[in-house]
């Protein structure tokens, strides 16, 4: 049985369609990153799937349950991070963590609460106002008061965003940990180092989903070839090859150009009239990133937030 | 451009200023809505002269002298009989129930004594617990009940002053004789107070959570929207409790008002009119978007409350329109039961309708609060 099994999923506000036909599957142990621009529906596709949000169409099970019908059992078994810190600033660490334990009904309550404090090495400050703590300390709350339960499935919603980089490697190596225990994470990100940290990924632009898979998958269906500019004036040259049928990309990476086009033909032809007209300038093949496929995805799809 | 004062920056503020009263809905018929109401209220509703008030005649016999009494007191414009009682208990039921402001006992003899000269007299009940109202009614009665009877009599206006004193009007003004006011404003505070503070406590229920965004965690977590509710609720039925039992005390021995019902009865009413006023709150906040939003319909609701309701100002003096909308309103009932309970002793029988009405709130309020009741973000 797949943890998340969603087909045609669509939601629609207003006459903006944010959800597209969204089909998604994840299967049990996986640690699935959900990736797409701002506003491209990754939260609304979230929240479908936690029972937050109804879809105008579409079906599908999270965890075996209906997500029409049986939300109030999807609740009992997923853990979902909010993208804001959504725990209460006027109650102290172990009042909010007393509150989520009792609502999941976890008995006995002082036991989970302390086992949960000891594990975030929050023991001491268990009496500090939730609202005083840094954004990297609410992240990791947030994620301990999620867990608590021991859901099977954990839906995270950009966890990481505006934390410093060091917690968020321990925020990754603490999901792996838990990964590897059963539980099943999809987590929605902006970051592609952390796509590459994930089993599988799943790339959405403007409500459509664009692209499934593992990292290398993802980047060798895209099709795209890279090549790697180095010599003078390189500002020029990129001025030069924008806009050059086969370009698609050009971005500027230390002190090389890393020029991308899907069509390898029309691209090595506007490169070799480069490499005549600019003195110095050498071309050799490099290899395409996610994030190049990501950039190629966004300029491809239509912008329906405007 | 470093000048302490630029028209252009502040026309920046100003423009700003207008998008966003514009796009506050409810503020902005707040500040349509809320001096048209204060205007329709006051200046039609509102009359502190009440007129045609509802009055029980106890008679006996319907001799001419009674007929012209009834219809000179009809004529004052302060007496409306739609009651006859056919004893003096029925009649003192239907004052205790607030269903007649006076009572009228034209005894027996009352012709034979007429035409014998034989000092006769006609009694006057009039229900006091709010002195403003009865006073009116009052002090026109002794001219105009001795000129209906002298022209009953054929006598003319000459002869009528020599005739003066023949007929007596016996006045009893029940329940509060020496019409201190206290005895009407003290309980009704009570209500008053407890709408204020209840519906503006739980009308941000939601709306903070909303606001501080833990609305979202809250609904993503195992919780049903009755639970939901209730967690909301019972807290401030708790603080009412204690707001009552200070009001009380305070009314008894700051104010010495008499407390001549059931303490029991006045309690569970008290009890249901406060989970129908957080009831009312939490309906409210269902509705509001923000807590601005929801203290301002907080506002909305209390004006017409304390309007209309018959704390302010004499419920039977206002028009039927205005008594209408008072019947759709909690505290209206809330202060017939109280003013009842305490002042005039009444028991269950008397209050059971008023009681029934609060019950009625609580049923709709609850209803409309969980329908409305978002359990997703839709």
């Amino acid at each position: 049985m797949n943890a998340i099994d969603v087909h045609g999923l669509v939601k629609r506000f207003g006459d903006k369609t944010v959800v597209d036909h969204v089909t998604m599957t994840v299967a049990e142990g996986e640690i699935v990153g959900f990736l797409g621009p701002n506003g491209s529906g990754k939260t609304t596709t979230i929240r479908i799937m936690c029972g937050l949000l109804t879809p105008d169409e579409g079906e599908g099970t999270v965890l075996g349950f209906d997500i029409r019908t049986d939300s109030l059992s999807i609740k009992r078994e997923v853990g979902y991070m909010t993208q804001k810190f959504s725990f209460y600033e006027d109650l102290t660490i172990g009042e909010n963590l007393e509150f989520v334990a009792r609502l999941y009904r976890l008995n006995p309550v002082e036991d989970h609460v302390a086992r949960t404090l000891e594990d975030l090495g929050l023991t001491t400050r268990r009496n500090q106002l939730a609202g005083t703590l840094s954004g990297g300390w609410k992240q990791r709350l947030a994620l301990a008061a999620c867990i608590m339960h021991k859901p099977k499935l954990l839906l995270l919603d950009e966890p990481t965003a505006g934390v410093d980089p060091k917690a968020r490697r321990e925020f990754w190596d603490e999901i792996h940990r838990l990964a590897s225990g059963g539980l099943t994470v999809l987590v929605s990100t902006h970051y592609m180092d952390e796509a590459e940290r994930c089993h599988r990924i799943s790339y959405i632009s403007y409500g459509k989903m664009l692209a499934t898979g593992t990292v290398e998958e993802v980047v060798k269906n895209a099709g795209l070839t890279t090549f790697v500019l180095q010599g003078p004036r390189l500002d020029q040259v990129a001025e030069a090859l924008q806009g050059r049928p086969g370009v698609d990309q050009v971005a500027p990476f230390g002190a090389t150009l890393h020029v991308v086009g899907s069509d390898k033909k029309a691209l090595q032809a506007a490169l070799a009239d480069v490499e005549k007209q600019h003195k110095g300038v050498t071309v050799a093949p490099g290899e395409t990133s996610l994030e190049d496929v990501f950039i190629q995805f966004m300029s491809g799809s239509k912008d329906n937030m405007a | 451009m470093n000048s302490v004062f630029s028209f252009a920056r502040l026309g920046a503020l100003l423009i700003k200023e207008f998008i966003q009263m514009r796009r506050d809905r409810i503020t902005f018929a707040m500040m349509l809505g809320v001096p048209l109401m204060q205007l329709v209220l006051f200046g039609y509703a509102i009359n502190n002269d009440p007129k045609s008030l509802p009055a029980a005649l106890v008679a006996t016999s319907s001799d001419p002298y009674t007929r012209a009494m009834v219809s000179a007191l009809q004529t004052t414009g302060y007496y409306r009989f739609d009651n006859v009682a056919q004893s003096a208990a029925e009649a003192e039921f239907l004052m205790s129930r607030g269903d007649v402001a006076f009572v009228v006992t034209i005894p027996a003899d009352f012709a034979r004594r007429v035409e014998r000269g034989d000092n006769p007299q006609i009694l006057i009940e009039a229900d006091a617990t709010d002195p403003a109202v009865a006073s009116g009614a009052i002090s026109t009665l002794g001219t105009v009940a001795n000129q209906a009877l002298l022209r009953a009599r054929g006598m003319q206006e000459a002869a009528a002053e020599s005739a003066k004193g023949q007929l007596e009007v016996v006045v009893h003004r029940r329940y509060n004789p020496e019409g201190i006011s206290q005895y009407n404003i003290v309980p009704g505070l009570l209500g008053v107070i407890l709408q204020m503070t209840m519906v503006m406590m739980t009308s941000i229920a939601l709306t903070r959570e909303t606001e501080r965004g833990t609305m979202e965690n809250l609904l993503a977590m195992p919780t049903s929207p009755l639970e939901i509710m209730m967690g909301k609720v019972l807290p401030y039925l708790v603080v009412g409790a204690v707001q009552v039992v200070v009001v009380l005390a305070a009314a008894k021995l700051l104010f010495a008002i008499p407390f001549t019902g059931s303490m029991s009865l006045l309690l569970t009413a008290v009890l249901i009119f406060v989970l129908a006023l957080v009831l009312l709150g939490y309906t409210i906040s269902t509705i509001a978007r923000t807590q601005m939003q929801a203290l301002q319909l907080t506002f909305f609701f209390f004006l017409p409350s304390i309007m209309l309701s018959g704390f302010m100002f004499p419920y039977r003096g206002m028009p039927d329109w205005a008594q209408l909308f008072g019947e759709i309103l909690p505290l209206t009932h809330f202060l017939r039961i109280i003013r009842a309970v305490m002042l005039k002793g009444a028991e269950l029988p008397a209050v059971a309708t008023e009681i029934g009405w609060l019950v009625v709130f609580v049923a709709l309020f609850s209803g409309v609060a969980l329908v409305r009741f978002r359990r997703t973000l839709d």
